[in-house]
């Protein structure tokens, strides 16, 4: 059941070759999924082009719940990107989990809190930066002490508390996902035919369930990126 | 075994410095990427079409103003016409009213002419008629007294005396 990770030392930097190999993989999913889908654009949509088209509404939908589209606008292809992004990564681990001699190659990049909590911070870091760019360093300075100034120490810890829910959501639903699918394939199924004839209908169940997992946690990782953002760059909030 | 490899899940031992790293630097890599080639055409088409739409809608809009201006200059050119056409009915009646009139005014006179020179006619006819019956008669008269008195007296005497009688009896009557 416990499978090790790939762990190599290159330029005094821990990489995990099964992380590297899956965040490749998504990215190039997502690349060639949008690549292909525009290729052929026209002003009247068919096929691919409507669901791309459908993604940006449904991205510009989120960032307009949350801020006005002047300001937020230059957040809908950020927003584009993480949610394609996440979406894939969770959908990669569904299908299969491959191992290698005991070693844990094919799963979701998401499944692990480095990558999770690597955007999360991302996200959040991004906000700051906007926050500042965007309302001046006084302005964003100030907001620290809004309310009520004794709330200070309460924003810093918010803004960690925030990097890691964020980051920490995302990581155990996947995970918790791929663990279950890893007990009912792995473990259950192993158990005899019984076991396999038993296992067939769990994991029909959950496979569906974390796909639909997989979506909510992509939308709501968009969401709250966008909250985030709204509360560092809107000026009432 | 198995709960410490699901709590502290697939990060293993260590910290993982390097996937931090990379995941961040592929993202950015597929930000650049996507906007390149997929978000920046997809948002660029869409926007093409919201142009083309409202563009459409305004061409629209105009060639409706522009109908609502040709229907009301041909409603307006209908009455006209219309208008028109009264008046010229108007004016045949009124014209054929006229004619009528003078038609038969033309036509009474006439018949009057025709009824005087008629009666003219007759009157000549009667004046020829009795002076012709009037000659007959003195011939007659002539002869008559020629037979009853035989050469008495001579027959240009008789006419003379005949005709003074014939003027008698014209005169009388």
């Amino acid at each position: 059941m416990h499978h090790e990770a790939p762990i190599v030392d290159f330029l005094g930097l821990n990489f995990n070759l099964s992380n590297v190999l899956m965040i490749t993989v998504a990215s190039a999913v997502v690349f060639i999924i949008a690549l292909l889908s525009t290729r052929r654009l026209a002003m009247k949509p068919t096929g691919m082009q409507n669901f791309f088209e459908w993604i940006m509404d449904f991205v510009k939908n989120i960032i307009n719940s949350t801020m006005d589209w002047k300001t937020g606008g230059r957040f809908h292809i950020l927003g584009l990107t993480l949610i394609m992004y996440i979406f894939v990564s969770n959908m990669l681990g569904l299908p299969f989990a491959i191992t290698y001699d005991h070693t844990l190659w094919w799963k979701s990049p998401t499944a692990d809190p480095v990558i999770t909590l690597t955007l999360a911070a991302m996200v959040v870091g991004l906000s700051h930066y906007y926050g500042v760019k965007l309302k001046g360093v006084g302005e964003y300075g100030r907001d620290f002490i809004r309310p009520m100034p004794f709330l200070f120490p309460l924003k810093i810890i918010e803004e960690f508390a925030n990097t890691l829910t964020l980051g920490l959501r995302l990581y155990g639903n996947i995970y918790a996902g791929e663990i279950l699918l890893t007990l009912l394939v792995g473990g259950l199924a192993h158990a005899g035919v019984g076991g396999m004839l038993a296992a067939i209908l769990p994991t029909l169940v959950w496979q569906g369930f974390s796909i639909f997992v997989g979506s909510i946690q992509a939308f709501i990782f968009c969401m709250l990126t966008m909250v985030y953002m709204a509360h560092k760059v809107s000026h009432d909030h | 075994m198995l709960t410490n490899s699901l709590v502290l899940g697939a990060a293993g031992g260590g910290f993982n410095g390097g996937d931090i790293l990379y995941q961040l630097i592929m993202f950015i890599i597929l930000l650049a990427l996507l906007k390149k080639f997929a978000w920046g055409p997809l948002m660029g088409i869409m926007q093409q079409r919201e142009e083309h739409i409202a563009s459409e809608i305004q061409a629209a809009e105009e060639s409706r103003t522009e109908a609502k201006k040709l229907l009301e200059e041909q409603r307006n050119l209908l009455k006209e016409a219309r208008t028109e056409a009264q008046g010229l009915i108007e004016n045949a009646k009124k014209q054929g009213d006229v004619q009528r009139e003078e038609i038969i005014a033309a036509a009474r006179t006439e018949s009057e002419r025709i009824k005087e020179s008629a009666k003219l006619e007759i009157g000549q006819q009667k004046e020829q008629a009795v002076a012709a019956i009037r000659e007959q008669v003195a011939s007659l008269s002539v002869l008559i007294a020629s037979k009853v008195i035989e050469k008495e007296l001579s027959a240009a005497d008789q006419e003379k005396l005949i005709n003074e009688y014939i003027q008698e009896a014209g005169e009388k009557r």
